[in-house]
């Protein structure tokens, strides 16, 4: 279970998340909805501990560990997995060795025995076609001039190889044609288990039509405002935030 | 100014002699040191394992041959091997590679006891038509003071390419001048440092095109840690009359300690029309974004710095042609990071 409680977060001296409090049980699928600049980015990089992201008040605990107290490659060892809105390019290491070098550092970290290099490759090559991504693409320094979407299926073939158990997706659909956009889905789909629990970050009920979300809730002005069903989805497909927002004087 | 001599501290230069601003000998060295003895060199040094001749040098003193003459495909390996204490020491060498050769030098500058003064004289002629890759790695103690110059003489259509890989000492310079004759001549000049301590690097060259259509590339990137100091000097020279040269020179450099030094001079002066020129200098630190990305990830903050770093350097050793010496550095460069 992920149990946010009244979670205060700023970046530099502004207040971006305002007392939000949010619970997603093992084995759900959350979405999370927002006007632009609502602080949905924010809660993902809270969560996973960016520098710059501080959490003055409230908790967040995934099954029972404190989050907040931990740095973030431990956070990664406790199956947090934050699918980036902008994935970073890494010059000069290829996708192959990085994404090798994080699932045996998380293992190590976890007391597990580290993959050898052709149980990886076997591993990645399986994974990679799943994606129908070029395997060629994976020895070019990871994200180094690919496209936006295949910044994206990136993002998801190193959840498909680290098997987190904490996925928070930061609008993986943005970018993504609509074949991609299907292929992505049945990736994260094939990740669904009663043991992990999924936060999807939308701004479209298009991704939630492939990924069925269990509650939708709408993140503003720092916080959760409203919590619904999947039809909160359409409603807010049909009718925008207005409701949602402060009222101009 | 007089050529250095260690043997007369009237020619060490100061920090007044441009050439040497921002690595200032004298001020490290006011008399000169007593003559270091002669040592047996042992082992294979640090290029073992690709084998091919030796020529070698122990405080100064060439254990057998001073010179070398390549023919054919042909692997040197160079050892200036300096052990001793407080003393100092010059080695002289030449190298040549006849027309056609294919030459890999290997060369290792190993530095054990304390404090030494080693002075290191090089020149290389290439024949035209040859070719002669230099390799340097070079490993002294933190104390030691070294300044290494080759002069490197190219005929036409010879091809010359060089990697040095340094960890600094006290001061540890090391000067490269060609002579470009240009005509399809072509010159890769590349180094790489890496610094902590109070650790002192200077990569001075100097590649002056006196004759048309040479080319002459040059990527120097270094990462500076505590309070250690980089130098680079690049300087690229197009007369009158080199007209079609091609030469770039890129210098980046990663400063990781707040009280680490970069400084940095690239030069490109041009007489000549219809050149083709471009020079970048950049000094930075780690990315931090990417280094959040790595440790969301997985990996500890240290490693993922270790990660990084090393592939910022590792574009250098990647320009590298021979394979096993291309391995071999990125061994030797991966273990001192
Ligand atoms: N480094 C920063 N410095 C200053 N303000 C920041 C910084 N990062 C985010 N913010 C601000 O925080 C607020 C929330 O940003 P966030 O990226 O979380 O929004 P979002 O809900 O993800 O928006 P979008 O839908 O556009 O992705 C915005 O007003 C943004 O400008
Ligand atoms: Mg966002």
């Amino acid at each position: 279970m992920l149990k946010i409680n009244n979670l205060h977060v700023s970046v530099g001296d502004k207040p971006i998340l305002k007392g939000l409090t949010l619970d997603v049980p093992a084995g759900e699928v959350h979405a999370v909805m927002g006007p632009n600049g609502a602080g949905k980015s924010t809660l993902g990089y809270a969560l996973t501990g960016r520098p710059g992201y501080e959490a003055t008040q409230g908790e967040a605990a995934w099954n029972g560990a404190d989050l907040l107290a931990l740095d973030p490659a431990e956070r990664a060892a406790k199956g947090v997995f934050l699918s980036f809105q902008y994935p970073i390019e890494i010059p000069g290491v290829p996708a192959l060795t990085f994404v090798r070098t994080a699932l045996n550092a998380q293992k190590r970290a976890r007391g597990e025995e580290e993959v050898s290099a052709p149980a990886f490759l076997k591993l990645v090559r399986a994974a990679s076609q799943k994606l129908r991504m070029d395997f060629d693409m994976l020895k070019r320094p990871l994200n180094v001039g690919f496209s936006g979407g295949e910044k994206k299926r990136m993002e998801i073939l190193q959840m498909a190889l680290l098997e987190p158990s904490l996925l928070i997706l930061d609008e993986t659909d943005s970018g993504l044609d609509i074949d991609a956009l299907r292929i992505v889905a049945d990736g994260v789909n094939a990740l669904r288990s009663p043991e992990r629990a999924m936060v999807v970050i939308t701004h479209y009920q298009r991704l939630l039509d492939y990924i069925r979300p269990d509650r939708v809730h709408v993140l503003a002005g720092g916080r959760i405002v409203a919590s619904g069903g999947p039809e909160l989805a359409h409603e807010l497909e049909a009718e925008g935030y207005d409701k949602y927002l402060p009222q101009a004087a | 100014m007089s050529a250095l001599n260690i043997r007369d501290s009237s020619t060490f230069p100061s920090r007044r002699v441009e050439a040497w601003k921002y690595s200032d000998l004298r001020r490290w060295l006011r008399e000169a040191p007593e003559v270091s003895s002669a040592v047996a060199v042992s082992g294979d040094g640090p290029w073992a394992g690709l084998g091919g001749d030796q020529l070698a040098f122990g405080n100064g003193a060439a254990a057998g041959a001073d010179a070398f003459v390549g023919s054919g495909e042909q692997v040197l390996r160079l050892r200036f091997v300096s052990e001793t204490s407080g003393t100092g020491h010059t080695a002289a060498a030449r190298i040549s590679a006849r027309p056609g050769a294919r030459l890999l030098l290997l060369e290792s500058h190993e530095g054990a006891g304390s404090g030494y003064v080693a002075h290191n004289r090089l020149e290389i002629d290439v024949a035209p038509g040859a070719e002669v890759t230099r390799l340097v790695l070079v490993e002294e103690p933190e104390d030691a003071i070294s300044v290494t110059e080759a002069e490197v003489r190219l005929g036409e259509g010879a091809r010359y390419a060089q990697t040095i890989a340094a960890t600094g000492a006290k001061l540890q310079r090391l000067e490269t001048r060609i002579v470009h004759p240009g005509q399809g001549a072509d010159v890769r000049m590349d180094g790489v440092y890496a610094l902590s301590g109070a650790r002192h690097v200077d990569l001075t060259s100097v590649v002056d095109h006196q004759g048309p259509d040479g080319r002459t590339s040059q990527l120097a990137k270094g990462v500076v840690r505590d309070t250690a100091r980089g130098v680079f000097q690049g300087k690229i020279v197009v007369q009158r009359g080199a007209d079609g040269t091609d030469a770039r020179m890129g210098h980046h450099a990663l400063i990781l300690g707040e009280r680490a030094e970069i400084d940095a001079k690239p030069e490109l002066i041009i007489y000549a029309d219809d050149v083709q020129c471009a020079h970048g200098n950049t000094v930075g630190n780690l990315d931090e974004s990417a280094l959040f990305y790595m440790q969301q990830r997985g990996l500890p903050a240290d490693e993922a710095r270790a990660l990084l770093t090393q592939a910022f350097l590792f574009e250098v050793i990647d320009r590298i042609d021979h394979e096993g010496a291309r391995e071999r550095v990125r061994e030797w460069l991966g273990d001192r990071l």
